[in-house]
């Protein structure tokens, strides 16, 4: 190993319980508590946000130097995020039915995402 | 709770499978004690973390379950040449094509083609081992109970009946109650964990541990194969994951994720499964062209025509593979738009193959064939694997897809473009690489019976399906005794039974080869034709794989060491080799997990828990594991290479 001087990691102790709390949090949220529902999903956004926070500072390679192939996290994560725009507006666009009552002509994602919650409420 | 509650009663075939089982474990058990091997298996197989052996378990497996899928199939087949018979019950016919449709591609297709990553692609850019070879181990062990927990259902509890797509609202606790869809979704769940590992285990150990001068375009098309399937494994398996694991918790715990009530989306469920599931069979069929590329080229004696191209066209058709998914329910009824945009996409990929395809034929061009078994595979891939790509493309147009939807005519095309492709490469490269692997080849006289039957029987099989789709006839349908259908069917059944036949010879081939055939004395099996490095190796291959690793600046490196006289001992470089050392923990640690999904399928929460905490403590122990592994000395080396190279 490495850096094997340092046994205990104590930045990923740290991050571990962190990511614990907040996922406990975040059930008690959804399950436990008498919070209006806009604010249930608020306050679970921005835990989830925070928990990324903590994935990648904490754990991943972010904070790492840049190496001969450029930023390799930098690389990863843009495919990562590619992949997530393809699932959420790919399942946005497809669960819409493409049924759009309210826009003329087909729409970019933004008014796929619009008609997609309208959907969810009237559509079926 | 009584024994006979969860056990599978009133069906005499499932009876008699009980007893066989039964048997067959009594004397696996007998002779392991009879001739004292259980050291020996614990020693030497599930303690191992080398590739070697992990690869040869996945292909065992992989092979056991063909034949398991394949009675699945047979039965069917059976069920639907003489419908009037009463040989299968409906509900007895749901479960067996659910469990072929699954155990076909989660459990025979991929570990068969990972087995065959796992013994080469280290032989072929000259690593020792994986990059995590503890991870490797955890991957098989993950897979294998997996397997195993998927397999018991038809004994205990109840096989799945809901397909191998599991569609909701037909697979929530609502409409599927009971055990059978949890074995589904938790041996999926528990053996995706294993695929997921390997998927990073490769592609870390094929972008990290080349050898040395080895760029990516100096590759062998194999590895790129590879490469880009666990760039699909990585980016299309955590999709599957979540989707298990809502559907797990809609069904164990109540949630309403894929169920009207509580304002879920059924099709959600298809949404999810199919952004896995079309990646998925590139997932099978990538591999499948590696190993055909390499064949192809090493029986026509010639540099793969196109490299570059090819490499290219695996990457796009990988791209790709994540923009067609809706092509699978065209008919959910979304609009013409949307049905239009993965129409449109789901053709385009018909590009790269069909480059693919011209490329072999260009390789194949004014070369002196050698017709080895492996290369009959390959070359008989080339035409039927077109018959199954071209109906794709008819299914892919949405508007005409509202006709074949469902019907024969789909089962047909992804039988063609499944067994043509993928099991036909699982059979190529498994011959191909026998030698290096098992220290002998297979007979080639048995090979080709196989091959003849199988390739036949395959035909004769699929190709009416065809008709029997166009003559409307859908899939998931046991009684069939409709005039026009049933003289197809049964000509269908005889082929299925061809395949079955050619299967049976492939087996005792094994047994034959292993007590006939010549063993081989060099590296380079195949009438030194071999291209790639793994041919450099001795056979068997010593466990370290390489002495001393080549530099390697080019395509088909061992053609020029052939010319220059260098192999992979070169005595005066030879360095003490670092190794892993073997363990028992990932065997241990996937127990646990097996254990804990055993009792999540029952929703026994206190086994589930038990199960769940051995695991954690298992990782705990792992953790502050501080094993560095060991290194094999020099003159260990020098010995063992003396003895293989005969100096």
């Amino acid at each position: 190993m490495a850096n094997s001087k340092k046994r205990v990691p104590m930045n990923h102790v740290i991050g571990f319980v962190l990511s614990l709390v907040m996922t406990l949090v975040a059930a008690w949220a959804a399950i436990g508590s008498d919070l209006p529902v806009t604010w249930i999903i608020i306050g679970i956004m921005i835990l989830a946000l925070l928990q990324a926070g903590v994935q990648l500072f904490m754990f991943m390679h972010v904070t790492e130097a840049e190496s001969g192939n450029g930023h390799v996290p930098w690389n990863m994560m843009f495919h990562g995020f590619a992949l997530a725009g393809i699932i959420v507006a790919g399942s946005l666009f497809t669960m819409s039915f493409g049924f759009d009552h309210d826009h003329g002509g087909g729409g970019g994602d933004h008014q796929q995402h619009e008609e997609q919650e309208q959907q969810d409420h009237s559509g079926h | 709770m009584h024994i006979t509650d969860i056990l599978v009663t009133g069906e005499p075939i499932i009876y008699g499978a009980m007893v066989s089982m039964a048997l067959v474990g009594i004397a696996l058990f007998f002779l392991l004690t009879y001739f004292k091997k259980w050291g020996w298996l614990w020693r030497e197989w599930l303690t191992t973390v080398d590739h070697k052996k992990i690869g040869v378990m996945y292909i065992l497996s992989a092979l056991l379950m063909l034949f398991r899928g394949g009675v699945d199939a047979m039965m069917m087949r059976v069920q639907l040449a003489f419908p009037d018979l009463g040989f299968l019950n409906s509900q007895h016919y749901n479960e067996i094509f659910t469990t072929h449709g699954t155990i076909m591609i989660i459990f025979m297709a991929m570990p068969f083609l990972i087995g065959l990553m796992n013994i080469i692609v280290p032989l072929q850019i000259g690593a020792r081992d994986f990059a995590f070879p503890y991870l490797n181990a955890l991957s098989f062990w993950s897979f294998f109970f997996g397997m195993a927990l998927f397999n018991i259902s038809f004994v205990i509890g109840g096989s799945p009946d809901a397909g191998w797509t599991s569609y909701t609202p037909l697979s929530g606790a609502a409409m599927s109650p009971g055990p059978g869809q949890n074995f589904y979704l938790m041996g999926l769940q528990l053996s995706g964990i294993g695929t997921l590992a390997t998927g990073i285990n490769l592609m870390v150990t094929i972008l990290k541990m080349r050898a040395p001068g080895m760029k990516l375009f100096h590759m062998p098309i194999f590895t790129w194969s590879t490469l880009v399937t666990c760039f699909i494994i990585v980016f299309a398996f955590p999709i599957l994951t979540v989707a298990l694991a809502l559907l797990t918790i809609d069904r164990i715990f109540g949630s309403q994720f894929f169920t009207l009530t509580g304002e879920g989306l059924p099709m959600m469920w298809a949404n999810l499964f199919w952004m896995w599931g079309h990646p998925e069979v590139y997932i099978v069929i990538l591999p499948a062209f590696g190993i055909f590329s390499e064949v192809i080229a090493t029986f026509a004696k010639k540099r793969l025509f196109g490299y570059n191209v090819m490499v290219w066209s695996m990457i796009v058709i990988a791209l790709l593979s994540f923009l067609v998914w809706v092509h699978h329910f065209f008919t959910m009824g979304a609009g013409a738009f949307v049905n239009s945009v993965f129409s449109i996409s789901t053709m385009l990929i018909a590009v790269p193959t069909g480059v693919k395809i011209f490329n072999w034929l260009a390789t194949l061009y004014k070369s002196k064939i050698e017709f080895t078994v492996p290369m009959l595979w390959s070359l008989a891939f080339i035409p039927s694997f077109i018959l199954g790509g071209v109906t794709g493309v008819m299914l892919g147009m949405a508007a005409a897809d509202y006709q074949f939807h469902n019907s024969y005519f789909l089962i047909a095309h992804f039988h063609y473009v499944l067994i043509a492709g993928t099991v036909f490469a699982c059979f190529a490269g498994l011959v191909f690489w026998y030698p290096k692997m098992f220290g002998h080849k297979m007979n080639e006289r048995l090979g080709k019976w196989a091959f003849w039957l199988f390739f036949f029987g395959f035909h004769v099989c699929f190709f009416p399906q065809y008709f029997l789709g166009l003559d409307g006839m859908p899939r998931r349908l046991f009684i069939t005794n409709v005039v026009e259908w049933l003289p197809l069917n049964v000509i269908s059944t005889v082929g299925a039974f061809g395949m079955g036949l050619g299967f049976i010879v492939f087996v005792y081939n094994v047994y034959y080869s292993f007590r006939y055939s010549e063993r081989e004395t060099t590296g380079d099996s195949w009438n030194g034709n071999g291209r790639t490095l793994e041919w450099a190796t001795t056979t068997p291959v010593p466990y370290y794989n390489f002495a001393t690793v080549p530099y390697v600046d080019e395509i088909d490196p061992y053609v020029r060491m052939k010319e220059e006289g260098k192999t992979t001992f070169e005595e005066s470089k030879v360095k003490p080799i670092h190794m892993p050392s073997y363990t028992g923990q990932p065997f241990i640690m996937m127990a646990f997990l097996g254990l804990a999904s055993f009792g999540l399928v029952f929703e026994w929460m206190y086994v589930a828990v038990f199960g769940l905490l051995g695991g954690v403590v298992m990782m705990i122990r792992r953790s502050f594991d501080y094993d560095d592994g060991y290194y094999v000395p020099v003159e260990e080396i020098k010995r063992t290479e003396k003895k293989a190279r005969g100096l």
